[in-house]
């Protein structure tokens, strides 16, 4: 009896701290921002009024929001699909054989543990419209030169591709951990029943088995894409003329650059909305299809 | 295998791109830049001045020095909560635990641009905007780290404990020194995935930072190619080489350990 008390006292003085720094860092601030989302506080103004729906009204309205979000959805659109086929297609050539394994796969990780921003600026030079190393090649072989990130045309394309660039090493990583968890018996198994080539046990064996880690990684890549920031305030500040105005640059714009807080607010929760139902989505097939255990 | 081989260095050498470019264009005067040729390889050595220019410009030191200070702070914190906690949640029977566990799946859902906007005003509020505080503070409580550490404590046998007891040991220095010597690879995994991230932040220095005092090295490069560079892409590389190489001299030298660490956190965050 003396030692449940005494355990209980323990768990819950072991708890506390993290749970007095949960409240005040995490949570509070978390419903403060939902409800400020209701409001058109404005930081350094002394009141703040109960204006309802009228933040997301506006959101509506805007134009501006319209093409962040489609611009938004454009960019995870390009980079979730290239940098998990990408990093599936890297996972299988790396794990094929023991030659240069670790080699490869350090080279593929190397942009997840490189400073974006520094790695950003080079991206800056690389795709620089007259200096640039990628445009002196096109000019060499006789090719357009294009504006990369100084064109609304092209400007997205680019920011894609460093996003690819960025996450299909991360990919790689997740997909190689996926990949050592299937049974090597059941290749064996698949080749007694007359899967002959590369391909037979590719469909028969490590895609359906690979298939929790897909989903998983499909979510994740999506989760991370739509968070882009650095890039975009880094190369274009979501310009030339909003065409790469992205979700989280503009709801970093609208509250510390036009400090209107609560229109901000509001933009952080359509943010969450999508990420919490990009993670209930992954639950519920999770629980139907994947499932082989 | 050959074909392997070859399309992998093929793949290898486009990753490396930036890379190679990064540091070529970091050696080379500004004149052979402007040429656009395709050589790779300087035709004269400019790395003196390039990589000069920044060190006397800006307090490259410094800002590196302010990375491993918040970094270091910030995974101190989290770890000085979340052991206990995971440890207490995983282990122990206390009142209130299944909402704290509650609490934590609840915390595992919510990005961290997302309790921004108020942390930003209670730091203005409180005067701390611009200080390590402020970089630090809204970092040190990491829902992923509890659920992590719950998740590999559940895994130690109940029998190490009941010894510790009957030892007569404390549930306190059962947690500093009985589990979390045998945490290393959860702890070592959860660091690199802490600093990976927490190093290479923009979005929230950024927002609280406001000169070069505190300024971590993602905004140093920011800072230098605003106020410095201009055109000068040899000096503006010779600084990204420079922000970049601490953190990748560490994967290289432990890239066993980074690629478990992030894949480890990776699948389970």
């Amino acid at each position: 009896m003396r030692r449940l008390a005494g355990e209980a006292v323990a768990g819950a003085l072991m708890t506390l701290p993290a749970g007095i720094a949960y409240l005040l860092l995490l949570l509070l601030p978390t419903l403060a921002t939902v409800l400020l989302a209701f409001t058109d506080y404005e930081l350094g103004a002394t009141a703040l009024g109960w204006i309802g729906l009228d933040n997301f009204r506006e959101m509506l309205a805007d134009r501006g929001f319209g093409v962040s979000v489609r611009n938004t959805l454009v960019y995870v659109g390009l980079v979730t699909p290239i940098s998990i086929l990408g990093g599936l297609g890297l996972a299988l050539l790396v794990e094929a054989g023991a030659k240069g394994r670790a080699f490869f796969r350090a080279v593929f990780f190397l942009p997840v543990v490189s400073l974006t921003v520094a790695m950003a600026a080079a991206w800056q030079y690389l795709l620089h419209p007259t200096i640039g190393p990628v445009n002196a090649a096109l000019r060499a072989m006789g090719l357009g030169t294009p504006f990369w990130l100084s064109s609304s045309d092209t400007v997205l394309l680019s920011l894609a591709a460093i996003g690819v660039w960025e996450s299909i090493g991360f990919n790689m990583v997740l997909f190689m951990a996926g990949l050592t968890a299937i049974p090597r018996e059941l290749y064996a198994a698949a080749e007694v029943d007359g899967a002959r080539g590369g391909f037979d046990r590719f469909r028969l064996v490590t895609w359906p088995l690979l298939g929790p880690t897909t989903l998983f990684v499909l979510t994740i890549s999506m989760i991370r894409s739509l968070r882009v920031f650095d890039t975009v305030a880094v190369l274009t500040q979501g310009g030339p003329n909003k065409a790469s105005e992205v979700l989280l640059f503009t709801m970093y714009q609208q509250g510390f650059t036009y400090l209107r807080l609560g229109y901000s607010a509001a933009i952080t929760l359509v943010f969450l909305a999508v990420v919490l139902a990009l993670m209930w989505v992954q639950t519920q097939v999770l629980d139907k299809r994947v499932h082989y255990a | 295998m050959r074909a392997r081989i070859a399309v992998l260095a093929l793949l290898g050498v486009l990753v490396l791109m930036p890379y190679l470019w990064m540091v070529a264009a970091s050696v080379k005067p500004v004149s052979e830049i402007f040429r656009a040729s395709l050589s790779i390889w300087p035709e004269q050595f400019a790395a003196a001045e390039n990589y000069g220019k920044v060190l006397a410009r800006v307090p490259v030191l410094h800002y590196l020095w302010n990375g491993v200070v918040v970094c270091g702070g910030i995974l101190l914190f989290q770890l000085l909560f979340a052991v206990p906690a995971g440890y207490a949640l995983a282990k122990l029977r206390f009142p209130g635990r299944g909402i704290a566990f509650g609490a934590v799946m609840l915390g595992l859902l919510v990005p961290p641009h997302v309790p921004a906007l108020p942390l930003y005003v209670a730091a203005s509020g409180m005067g701390l905007l611009d200080s390590y505080t402020a970089l630090i503070a809204p970092f040190t409580i990491s829902a992923f780290a509890i659920f992590l550490f719950r998740q590999f404590f559940s895994a130690l046998p109940d029998d190490l404990l009941h010894a510790a007891r009957l030892d007569g040991m404390g549930e306190w220095s059962i947690v500093w020194r009985v589990v979390l010597p045998n945490a290393w690879p959860a702890a070592t995994a959860f660091a690199i995935f802490s600093v990976v991230s927490h190093w290479n932040d923009l979005f929230w220095p950024l927002i609280v930072v406001q000169g070069h005092e505190h300024a971590t090295p993602a905004l140093g490069v920011l800072y230098f190619r605003s106020e410095e560079a201009g055109d000068d892409f040899g000096a503006m590389m010779a600084a990204a080489v420079l922000m970049t190489l601490p953190l990748v001299l560490a994967f290289l030298l432990a890239q066993r350990r980074f690629v478990e660490g992030i894949a480890t956190t990776g699948l389970k965050g």
